[in-house]
């Protein structure tokens, strides 16, 4: 009995400390979101005045920061495209859409995406066909 | 109790409507995003920086003769290089490569009397330079022979270009036409433009008017003759400085008109060309597409 009068407590404490930690992690996450998103804000607007390089860093910090932030990784990919770096471009489309593949804005940007790069893959793959049988 | 009970089902019913209203005003109003242009840009397919210069040096052309394939697709290519590129085009006449490919077939003794060499390798002063003056066997020409193509015949399918292309292979002779324009990437091919013709069923839209005079589109199948072009270019890109191919091309592509609509050969020549140009172009130098993408915050 003594025992368990003992234990309560003990339990107790646990709960609180889980408590404390659940409801310190909340904000944690809200707080890497914001930095990430702060990130995000800034690249779109240098991205709107042409600048893509400076736009690509930020949106690479943004991921750093967050990398389950769907949003950024789409618009890293859009840079990417601008920079015509496709197969980056590639890779950061598909991780956005694995994050949220329902998202409407993102499929719309990795299907025009994918329109350019296949034909270019298809066009090289169709001239290195010719060169070999020429 | 039951009126108690309806009306309780009624404010969940309310409320789950609501709460769905809500969440998508939430998700529609917190997904900022901006439409923003961009220019994907192209890489081209061959590395060309090596070279300040491109010589379009002339086609090995067949098909109609209503359109000279050679030298309109050397004027051609010239004026969207000259453009397009920032390749410094070379400006001198075109090769007459049919012939080269004749004499380089030809036995040794008909090579001496080829055409004299223009040494002097000045922009616009060069002429076609068949190889053999200098009295040597080209790589070519000590392996097995293509047939022999006779200098007056005319090509007017693809198995007809076999005999010519060789040239093509023939290092020695792409070298020295290099060495004369200080090395320029060499452009040459062969160009097939040959008359089509073809019936069949063909879908077209027709305008019909019913009962009470309102007008529609509706697609009808019809019987047609139709005739047009089909142009089948190969672009070979050679490097004026060791005269090997760096890569060649193929494309095809065709028009078909109604049968009593007369199109004038050269303007379908252009048309086709018009469509197969941007592609061309990429293997030269790098192209940028537009287009509009959605940036997400």
């Amino acid at each position: 009995m003594a025992y368990i009068e003992a234990l309560l407590p003990m339990r107790t404490r646990a709960l609180t400390v889980l408590l404390l930690l659940g409801t310190a992690a909340a904000p944690l996450a809200a707080d890497t979101r914001s930095d990430a998103k702060k990130q995000v804000q800034f690249g779109i607007a240098v991205a709107q005045r042409g600048l893509w390089r400076e736009a690509i860093y930020r949106w690479e910090r943004a991921v750093q920061i967050d990398p389950k932030y769907a949003e950024a990784l789409n618009d890293l990919g859009i840079a990417y495209e601008h920079e015509g770096e496709l197969d980056k471009a590639r890779v950061a489309y598909e991780k956005a859409l694995e994050i949220e593949p329902n998202n409407a804005l993102i499929k719309q940007n990795y299907e025009l995406f994918k329109e350019i790069n296949d034909r270019t893959t298809r066009k090289d793959a169709q001239d290195s066909q010719d060169n070999q049988n020429p | 109790m039951t009126g108690r009970l309806a009306r309780m089902r009624r404010t969940a019913r309310t409320t789950r409507i609501l709460s769905s209203v809500a969440a998508i005003l939430l998700i529609a109003g917190c997904t900022n995003y901006y439409e923003i242009p961009i220019e994907t840009p192209i890489k081209p397919k061959l590395d060309v920086s090596a070279f300040q210069r491109v010589l379009v040096a002339g086609f090995i052309a067949g098909g109609t003769d209503d359109v000279d394939g050679n030298l309109e697709t050397t004027r051609l290519l010239r004026s969207q290089l000259r453009t397009k590129s920032e390749l410094r085009v070379i400006d001198t006449d075109v090769l007459p490569l049919m012939d080269v490919a004749v004499q380089e077939n030809a036995p040794q003794e008909a090579k001496s009397e080829g055409v004299k060499s223009n040494s002097s390798g000045a922009e616009g002063e060069a002429k076609a330079e068949p190889k053999g003056e200098k009295g040597e066997k080209s790589e070519k020409g000590e392996g097995p022979q293509a047939a022999t193509p006779d200098k007056t015949a005319t090509i007017k399918d693809a198995k007809d270009l076999e005999p010519y292309e060789h040239i093509f292979a023939d290092v020695e002779y792409w070298k020295k036409i290099g060495e004369e324009y200080q090395n320029p990437l060499i452009v040459t091919g062969t160009v097939m433009f040959t008359p089509h013709q073809r019936s069949g069923i063909v879908q077209r839209e027709e305008e019909v008017y019913d009962s009470f005079g309102r007008r529609r589109v509706v697609p009808v199948r019809t019987y047609m003759e139709r005739k047009g072009y089909i142009l089948q270019p190969k672009f070979v890109f050679i490097d004026g400085r060791t005269g090997t191919v760096m890569h060649s091309e193929n494309f095809r592509e065709e028009v078909l008109y109604n049968a009593n609509q007369s199109t004038p050969a050269l303007s379908s020549y252009f048309e086709l060309m018009d469509r197969l140009i941007p592609s061309f172009l990429s293997t030269l130098s790098s192209q940028k597409i537009k287009g509009t993408r959605v940036l997400l915050q």
